[in-house]
């Protein structure tokens, strides 16, 4: 095979395979990105590092030619590009459109290559494929320079923390090998790099295609002092130095306990560097202890360090379970519930502002909602752009808000513990992922405030267990109707009640929310805190609001405790309640006059598993209230 | 300082992933095929949940047509660590006249390993399953995220997956879907042998050459591993030195002519090898494509 410029050394295989070994088993691990624009020719030059590291045997190079005579895009010449492509529909169209991930191994370091497409609407892949990667290489055609594209890539490289960057100018051989074109590049690199804080990065002339300076030095250019691009990737110093010096970080992912005699705290060390007798800090809840030992399958250890899957024994018996962050005792992170982040949107459905979504850090899954963004990023000019949510494949800053404290790190600080996801709740799709700028408050200065009369001190001296009755249904299904007959009847049986009508909530406390869905939102969001608050004073709460979307409806049962969130479905086919139409809404909405109205033109989920639904086609508005009653007995 | 060495980190990320399955899904199982990508995978679990045992069954879907060794490697392994095994197995193969021999391969693996693999997982109600899937394999394996969807009649959408992040892993699903996990992913085959001579890990004889009873039959050598192989009309079986380098169905799997009776002999054989792993199964032969077809059908 390629033998001149493949770095495999077979004769040490071939004499010594144990010195082979024993070399190899040394080895470290660099795992970087390439990116570039369509045809700046990186599938290629992946290829290229693939075939000379001799990661290609003879029966996939066999398959290789025949598909280079097939789909090829280079003439009689292998088309490396076809290693890499890999699903079969992408590969007809000859485009990458997914992350892949590639293998190679030199003398001195393993490589994963994450190769991610260059097409625009793709930020989401190269989001998640930079988000593990050590360096980054950012391929440029020589012919054409510094692309819009390149921009977007540097922008994103930089935005995930990537703190190596690669400047390869590909394709030199069709410029000539010229000297001046390249430094025009580089300057022009250079000016652009700075303005958005990449403070270093190494430039190197290549071609993939002919293997120049990939390998080794290219006599094509002997202007060029060096290093080619393998000799810097076996070289570049890796961060794990700086993440072992860092305080010790662990989060909890599973407590093992076999026995009766054993309490381990399963994790992979984020950063920092523990010992036995180290004194350590249980995150949020502020417990202290001393690591016991570091128990692993092959011994207890004398130390571990960050990127090691390890299990912790504490020498107290401190409450600590997934979730829960295991810290320096002296320097523990910050643990809050609201923080500003820079996100990236990953999903067809746009982000729905004030919707509560699953978020997961390390190994914390908490709800989280998310503020109307700050501003929009343009990926392109970089300039920040007014927004009232961000759609698919859009950066932005917002203000994020958890149901409870976590504990974290800003992201440039730590990517395990500044980097998150969100989790749409009913499709589960991940649908963000974001990186933590800054807490907006020191938790530490933020306690429950302690009341001395309880809850159930409250709800014992009215005689009965709070609830919060949740009327849902279209408009005109007779929400009002029915919820204002079930709190006539519990006011008559001594109860102390108190009902939330959606128009007159509109009037005061929400006057300055509209339509629109995050409008909506945001407005069952408050009725579900005001709802809470009257709970926790004991009463027996009554709303009647549309309330059309089930994951804010989910959000305020969350709020409450188990039990006390009763969703009660006023079932009214549309075309019932359109015939009723009692305030001449449904004739405005279907004229036009009113946008947003929901069932025209804005939709409605219906509860899948309400706990209670009622028919008002069969049922007469007091026969429902009577129903509804039947079914919440006893009150106490 | 410690810089931790390629197999290092390797071994720390399928830790990882074994434990976040394990924290967030009900009922999950291991796909064990006593080959050496579970061998590995076996040492990752029982290193991820020392000293308590791995927190999930095995299960090995047995063609009917597994070589001897393996049968009793994989007996043998369940009995010395404690594990729970389930089998299993399409029992009426033998009624739907399904054999290695006459059968194509596409039904074979489909009636064989996919269809009682699919009926094993929903019968237990297993929802999520590790499998020890290596991106270096094969093209379309290149682009498979570690924790893999599957829709409630375990099928793959390779257009609608789950976007992975740093080692964020979102393990919800709705009731009836299930998740593939891959925990070693990101391992080669050279990391794997690798660390089986460093880990020491016990592995089937059969990837050891030794003299075996073969016939040579569309360029592949074949072991006559028991006397249900069906020889051709004047076809003698003869003794070589061979060895695998993949294990599946014994008519099915091509041997290699080896001297390589030790660890370091085998990483050297592969080291210089000039034919990738796959190519001694007949399963994977066809278009290039046909390993993502399958997978979209619910082959692992």
């Amino acid at each position: 095979m390629n033998d001149q410029s493949s770095f495999r050394t077979d004769a040490l295989i071939a004499e010594d395979i144990e010195a082979y070994l024993d070399q190899h088993q040394h080895k470290s691990l660099l795992r970087f990105i390439t990116c570039g624009s369509v045809d700046d020719g990186k599938s290629t030059l992946i290829g290229r590092l693939l075939y000379d590291s001799r990661m290609i045997f003879e029966d996939q190079l066999a398959a290789l030619e025949s598909d280079s005579a097939k789909h090829g895009t280079q003439g009689q010449e292998i088309d490396f590009a076809l290693l890499v492509d890999g699903l079969a529909a992408e590969r007809e169209q000859g485009i990458t459109i997914d992350v892949a991930y590639r293998f190679f191994t030199t003398e001195k370091r393993k490589f994963i290559v994450a190769d991610t497409p260059g097409h625009e609407q793709y930020t989401r892949n190269m989001v998640t494929g930079a988000s593990t990667a050590d360096l980054a290489v950012i391929l440029i055609d020589a012919r054409k320079g510094v692309l819009q594209q390149t921009r977007r890539h540097s922008y994103l490289v930089h935005l995930l923390g990537i703190r190596h960057v690669v400047l390869a100018v590909n394709k030199m051989d069709l410029v000539g090998y010229d000297q001046a074109t390249f430094d025009a590049i580089l300057a022009d690199y250079g000016a652009f790099a700075a303005s958005i804080g990449i403070t270093d990065f190494t430039a190197i002339p290549i071609s993939g295609f002919k293997g120049d300076n990939i390998t080794s030095l290219s006599a094509n250019t002997p202007w060029y002092q060096g290093p080619a691009l393998i000799e810097h990737l076996e070289n570049v110093e890796v961060d794990a130095a700086a993440a072992q010096g860092a305080p010790f970080r662990m989060p909890v992912q599973w407590v093992n306990r076999p026995n009766l005699d054993f309490r381990g705290f399963a994790g992979q060390i984020a950063s920092g560097t523990i010992r036995p007798g180290d004194a350590v800090r249980i995150v949020p809840s502020g417990k202290t202890s001393t690591v016991k030992t570091i128990s692993t399958f092959d011994g207890d250890l004398s130390e571990a360090v960050a990127g090691q899957s390890v299990t912790l024994t504490l020498a107290d018996e401190v409450d600590c379970s997934r979730g829960d962050l295991i810290a320096a005792a002296g320097d523990p992170p910050q643990a809050s519930d609201q923080f500003c982040a820079t996100f990236v949107w990953m999903d067809e459905e746009a982000l729905k502002p004030g919707r509560g979504y699953w978020l997961k850090l390390g190994t914390q899954t908490v709800t989280a909602t998310v503020q109307a963004p700050k501003y929009e990023i343009d990926v392109n000019s970089l300039e920040h752009l007014a927004a009232k949510t961000l759609g698919l494949n859009a950066i932005g800053v917002a203000e994020f808000a958890t149901d409870r404290p976590i504990a974290f790190e800003p992201y440039e600080t730590n990517r395990q513990l500044g980097g998150l996801i969100l989790i749409d709740k009913f499709t589960n799709a991940t649908v963000a992922a974001g990186m933590i700028a800054f807490n907006l408050r020191r938790a530490d200065n933020v306690h429950w405030q302690p009341t001395a009369i309880t809850r159930d001190d409250h709800a014992g001296m009215k005689n009965q267990r709070p609830r919060v009755l949740w009327f849902t249904g279209l408009s005109g299904s007779g929400k009002s109707t029915i919820a204002n007959e079930v709190e006539k009847q519990l006011f008559l049986m001594n109860r102390h009640t108190f009902l939330l009508d959606g128009d007159n909530v509109r009037h005061g406390l929400n006057r300055d929310l509209g339509f629109t869905e995050a409008d909506r939102i945001e407005n069952i969001r408050r009725v579900g805190e005001v709802a809470k608050l009257m709970a926790d004073a004991g009463l027996i709460v009554l709303t009647a609001f549309i309330s059309p979307f089930r994951a804010e409806r989910e959000m305020v049962r969350a709020m409450l405790a188990q039990g006390e969130f009763i969703e009660i479905f006023v079932d009214t086919p549309l075309e019932v309640a359109e015939a009723r139409d009692v305030k001449g809404l449904y004739k405005k909405a279907r004229s036009g006059q009113l946008k947003n109205f929901t069932g025209i033109d804005s939709p409605y989920e219906p509860p899948e598993h309400p706990e209670i639904r009622v028919n008002t086609v069969d049922m007469t508005p007091e026969e429902a209230a009577r129903y509804i009653i039947d079914r919440i007995l006893p009150l106490k | 300082m410690r810089s931790l060495t390629h197999l290092e980190r390797l071994e720390a990320e399928s830790i990882h992933i074994f434990r976040e399955v394990v924290a967030e899904a009900e009922n999950p199982v291991m796909l064990y095929s006593v080959g050496k990508d579970s061998s590995v995978m076996l040492h990752l679990a029982r290193k991820a949940f020392y000293p308590a045992p791995p927190p999930f069954p095995m299960l090995h879907v047995a063609s009917g047509w597994d070589f001897a060794d393996l049968l009793a490697h994989r007996d043998r392994t369940v009995r010395e660590y404690g594990l729970r095994l389930i089998v299993a197995e399409n029992e009426e193969a033998e009624a739907q006249g399904i054999n290695p021999f006459d059968t194509g391969s596409a039904l074979y693996s489909q009636a064989q390993l996919t269809d009682p693999l699919k009926r094993a997982l929903t019968a237990h109600g297993f929802d999520a399953a590790f499998g020890g899937g290596r991106r270096d394999e094969e093209k379309a394996r290149a682009k498979e995220r570690i924790f893999s969807f599957r829709s409630a009649s375990h099928r793959w959408d390779p257009k609608n997956q789950r976007p992975e992040l740093w080692n964020l892993y979102n393990a919800r699903k709705a009731k009836g879907e299930s998740i593939r996990v891959f925990p070693i992913s990101n391992w080669t085959e050279l990391d794997i042998w690798q660390y089986i001579a460093l880990e020491k890990i016990d592995i089937v004889p059969l990837y050891f050459s030794k003299p075996r009873p073969t016939v040579e039959r569309d360029g592949m050598i074949l072991v006559v591993d028991d006397d249900r192989f069906r020889l051709e009309p004047g076809e003698q079986p003869v003794t070589r030195s061979v060895r695998f380098r993949t294990l599946g169905c014994y008519p099915l799997t091509g041997a290699t002519e080896s001297t390589a009776t030790e660890m370091n002999d085998i990483i050297q054989e592969m080291l210089l090898a000039t034919g990738s792993e796959r190519q001694g199964r007949a399963i994977d032969k066809g278009q290039s494509a046909s390993m993502e077809d399958k997978k979209a059908e619910g082959y692992f």
